[in-house]
């Protein structure tokens, strides 16, 4: 093929002034377009409410096609627990029998423990959990790690909740839409959860890796403490996420890093718990600001 | 009954509209762009870029059909999409189509192999600009061989798409 001639105008005045135009609009756009990334390091959520019309836009479709997927992403375990399935069913009857006497344990220490909190009287009401929705898409061609979630500003969702499931810790909320929200997950590189190894306290900070991993450095000086198999919960340091929520189990020891696995996969999970920023919920309210009114339970989102 | 075949009306003279010639390409590159609604909650950065693979299938297919401005409006949409920061995909994608015009110009006889070469160096450097970009705005802070999957396989999946573009293009223009 030879040389597309639409590209030179020839001598006509008007046509090369129309195309040099375009390129003075277009070197003009790319200028501008840097300076908006320019102005995204300093401000990383300022122009997020250009995102609200396409996120809303985009909602209902991949709400739907969630509703319509998501047994297939379990598939593989269903198809694998066919195999061997005697010897499992085995297996597993004599590991129920093995709990059920620790389960009857557990229900006496649990009750005891009520009972010495009532001797202390000590209040145990846990009002951090604000609502329940799903994960229904992420960035899944971007080198960030953002999911949305079904529920946003009018459910209640703001900026810098924490967002749980119940196997662990998903991320935290990075911004809101009127009915979406992007979920900064755990995994992103810019996410840091103060976290502590859960039989002994040791402060550590996870930072994600990007590839489905996270970054644990412990903040004491000396040895790395940590080794494989250790459990890492959050510590509720710096007041977002609330004390011993699940996060990481470490799989290898590299020097002064471990490498952990989230114990929560959000692609896995079903629906996902947002919770009120930790500093809110311990911290007593100023009693002259009115009480802030529920926000209304709308359908996408169930009330816990 | 009447034979179907005899309600046959040629298509000889017709012209399609405007609104549909203008619009197809338009509404295609969006849809690529759109293709992260799907409910896929990604670990690594896994999706080929669609919305770049179409634009640049439309800019090799169709030369006159865009001007490189375009890159501006596409490029803010697949930004709202794909969690880049505002503004990454609007400068790669503007500066790609530009730079395919400077090569337009110095590649007298240009064929397929050509045109994939071309598409091949844009994929490479929107996917590392883009990588880049997250990198610098605090966040994708990875290394750029996690990114090489995905550049791998939007490089290999160009063939295809510039098919069905053509077959898109072929519906386009017959009214």
């Amino acid at each position: 093929m030879a040389r597309p001639p639409s590209r030179r105008p020839g001598i006509n005045r008007r046509a090369q002034y129309s195309l040099f135009a375009s390129y003075v609009v277009a070197v003009a756009g790319a200028a501008i377009s840097l300076l908006l990334v320019v102005v995204a390091i300093f401000d990383p959520t300022g122009f997020s409410a250009l995102r609200t019309g396409t996120a809303e836009l985009t909602r209902p479709v991949s709400t739907g096609l969630k509703g319509m997927v998501s047994g297939v992403g379990s598939i593989d375990e269903v198809l694998a627990a066919y195999w061997r399935a005697g010897s499992q069913n085995v297996a597993l009857r004599r590991q129920v029998e093995a709990e059920r006497n620790r389960i009857i344990e557990a229900k006496a220490v649990a009750q005891e423990n009520l009972r010495l909190k009532r001797l202390l009287k000590l209040v145990d009401k846990d009002g951090s959990s604000l609502l329940t929705a799903r994960l229904i898409s992420s960035s899944s061609s971007s080198a960030r790690r953002f999911a949305r979630l079904n529920a946003g500003q009018w459910q209640g969702v703001r900026t810098g909740m924490p967002v749980r499931a119940a196997e662990g810790l998903i991320g935290r909320v990075h911004s809101t839409t009127p009915n979406t929200s992007e979920v900064l997950l755990l995994t992103d590189t810019g996410n840091i959860v103060p976290i502590r190894r859960a039989n002994d306290s040791i402060p550590a900070i996870s930072t994600g890796a990007g590839d489905g991993s996270v970054e644990i450095r412990a903040l004491s000086a000396g040895r790395n403490p940590f080794k494989p198999g250790d459990l890492l919960v959050t510590s509720g340091i710096g007041g977002i996420y609330q004390p011993n929520i699940p996060v990481a189990v470490v799989v290898r020891v590299q020097g002064e890093i471990a490498w952990g696995f989230p114990l929560a996969n959000p692609s896995r999970v079903d629906a996902v718990t947002v919770e009120r920023a930790f500093e809110e919920v311990v911290t007593r309210p100023d009693p002259k600001a009115p009480v802030t009114q529920e926000a209304e339970p709308s359908s996408n989102a169930a009330q816990p | 009954m009447i034979d179907p075949h005899l309600y046959y009306v040629s298509r000889l003279g017709r012209q399609p509209s405007r609104f549909r010639l203008a619009s197809i390409p338009v509404i295609t590159v969006l849809m690529g762009s759109a293709i992260t609604a799907l409910p896929l909650i990604a670990q690594t950065p896994v999706m080929p870029h669609f919305g770049l693979l179409l634009l640049l299938s439309w800019r090799l297919l169709r030369p006159e059909l865009w001007r490189s401005w375009i890159g501006l409006p596409l490029g803010l949409f697949d930004d709202m999409l794909s969690g880049q920061p505002i503004g990454s995909a609007m400068f790669l994608w503007t500066v790609t189509l530009m730079a395919v015009d400077g090569v337009e110009h110095r590649m007298v006889w240009r064929s397929y192999r050509q045109d994939w070469l071309i598409a091949c160096s844009a994929i490479i450097f929107c996917i590392t600009g883009g990588w880049f970009f997250a990198r610098i705005t605090g966040g994708g802070n990875i290394r750029l061989l996690l990114v090489a999957p995905q550049m791998l396989w939007t490089i290999l999946l160009f063939p295809v798409v510039v098919r069905q573009c053509a077959r898109i293009d072929r519906w386009r223009v017959m009214a």
